[in-house]
């Protein structure tokens, strides 16, 4: 299988590898998939609780080299973005900016429920008991 | 001396053709071209006498003799061959076949065709060792069954099945013994009546080889085997499978089972040491990695490991100038991992993480230190990639996670 450039680039290059500490109020993380699936990632965020801004992004990603540039690409362009804007980002968006051929659609949808579930963590963490929402759908430990 | 890349290091997939097979073969080619099967004139005969002396050298590196060699396409065709010709020309005597779940593809789904068909199929399953249970195939035998099917080495594992004990079970209960010999052949001693087979597939090549030509040894005497054909036509191949000959693939098969057999004393301990030398490098350089399969029943070129936490298919991208596989699912046809390595009951976790190794005979020490280094490196970048990697460290117990199965 041949790899957009984009993709290779991701790959050999991978933006905001790392983590955060996932005990700070700040910081959100999602962890999504499965490792008997092939495939786990691992977004937060550090988000400005007074302007919702995304001011820090890391990831780590276990999954084929689409993956780890659809999670790649997902932190560059949270940071800098508002929870609202981020929430906006569309897996088709990702496969749109990667080239993903259709077996590799499922890493962006992962990617994108990797900031959906980061941002309800720190959703969750941050609300007040009565406006808690429901647990989000990442994997909890 | 520097390594040229990319290097090939899948021999289990293919071989290339050795330069000795190719230069016996050209001539076919061109000037000996004739029609084997043309029995009035110079150019069928000059074909048909490139076409025996093949024989003999297939017959001879198995221990047969010539006459129970039948050309085919290729092993897969051996295998339906030999699996279907049996079935239909022993239907009366039972309908009860005998394999086990980690065949190749070639034996697996002309088994399920023929359940299809009336047939009841027995899946023997393997040990964590990829070795059959020989009480679990006794056990398995009833008065109904006419065939048993197992291969002599596995594709992705290398391990080596107990093809004399259960050639003996075979013989003892008087049921036919079909091998799929692709990975054995050439590269470990078979022979047919050491190891009372009674049908065995080979394909050229695996053994460096052409591709398109194989075999199918279907033994004449003691017991002789019939078989009902399945490709119709001309007669050719005593009736068994019809078709013009592959006269220059045959040529080649042959010339490159003489090279085996000549040199495979010098040629498998070389390949073992090669692949012990990689081994030794990969395991004394990296935690958490596993092979897969028993290391002591296993072809002296082959090596199959897990690198946990770090997914197969991302392995291969990293070591892209080296040409190895995965069982990863990310890199096969149906999106699901290895089920070779589901049948040893290695975890889905650690089956995504599995490269297989396949040493071949033009690979060098040099090609097999650069092979270490890239992979030692490609596995510890990736690791830093990876949040199951950290989470280990960490000491979480990830089989005790819930985790969103997609």
């Amino acid at each position: 299988m041949a790899y957009s450039d984009k993709v290779v680039d991701h790959y050999n290059h991978p933006r905001n590898v790392g983590s955060l500490d996932k005990n700070d109020p700040t910081v959100g993380t999602g962890l999504v998939g499965a490792p008997e699936c092939g495939d786990v990632m691992k977004l937060q965020m550090k988000i400005n609780p007074e302007t919702q801004v995304i001011e820090e992004a890391k990831f780590k990603t276990f999954g084929c080299g689409s993956a780890i540039a659809s999670s790649s690409l997902a932190t560059e362009w949270v940071k800098g973005k508002t929870v609202d804007e981020a929430l906006a980002i569309k897996n088709t968006d990702i496969v749109r900016e990667l080239a993903l051929p259709p077996v590799k659609i499922h890493c962006s949808v992962l990617a994108e429920d990797a900031i959906k579930a980061a941002i309800s963590d720190w959703k969750r963490k941050n609300a007040t008991e009565s406006e808690r929402p429901a647990a989000s759908s990442a994997a909890q430990s | 001396m520097a390594v040229k890349l990319p290097i090939y290091m899948d021999n289990h997939a293919t071989t290339p053709v050795d330069p000795r097979v190719l230069e016996t073969m050209l001539p076919y080619f061109t000037d000996t071209f004739g029609n084997a099967a043309s029995r009035n004139h110079e150019f069928g005969w000059k074909a048909e006498e490139g076409v025996e002396r093949g024989r003999e050298q297939v017959a001879k590196l198995v221990g047969a003799t010539p006459k129970e060699i039948i050309w085919t396409s290729g092993a897969t065709e051996s295998d339906n061959l030999a699996i279907k010709g049996v079935a239909e020309m022993y239907r009366e005597k039972g309908n009860h076949i005998i394999t086990e779940v980690t065949e190749h593809k070639a034996v697996l789904d002309t088994c399920k065709r023929l359940e299809k068909d009336g047939f009841e199929v027995t899946y023997l399953p393997v040990q964590k060792d990829g070795r059959i249970d020989l009480d679990e195939l006794r056990k398995a035998i009833t008065p109904k069954t006419i065939l048993i099917t197992i291969m002599y080495a596995n594709n992705e594992i290398g391990v080596v099945q107990p093809i004399a004990e259960i050639g003996a079970i075979a013989k003892e209960k008087g049921v036919f013994f079909h091998v799929d010999g692709v990975q054995a052949v050439g590269k470990i001693p078979v022979d047919v009546n050491k190891d009372n087979i009674d049908l065995l597939s080979i394909s050229a090549h695996k053994l460096y080889g052409p591709k398109g030509v194989g075999a199918l040894y279907v033994r004449r005497r003691n017991p002789r085997v019939q078989l009902a054909a399945i490709i119709d036509g001309g007669g050719h191949e005593r009736g068994m499978r019809s078709g013009t000959l592959n006269v220059t693939g045959i040529v080649g098969f042959g010339k490159a089972c003489e090279i085996c057999q000549e040199e495979m004393p010098v040629e498998s301990a070389r390949l073992r040491a090669l692949r012990d030398r990689l081994k030794e490098a990969i395991f004394t350089q990296l935690d958490e990695v596993y092979v897969n399969g028993s290391m002591t029943y296993r072809l002296p070129h082959n090596l199959n490991i897990s690198f946990a936490y770090v997914e197969g298919e991302s392995m291969l991208m990293g070591i892209n100038d080296i040409a190895v596989s995965s069982g990863s699912a990310c890199t096969s046809a149906t999106l699901e991992p290895s089920y070779v390595l589901k049948a040893l009951g290695v975890g889905e976790d650690l089956a995504h993480t599995s490269i297989r190794f396949g040493i071949g005979r033009f690979n060098t020490q040099e090609e097999v230190d650069y092979v270490a280094a890239r992979v030692v490196e490609t596995v510890r970048r990736l690791r830093e990639l990876s949040p199951l990697y950290e989470m280990a460290k960490e000491g979480v117990d990830m089989s005790k996670m819930q985790w969103n199965v997609h």
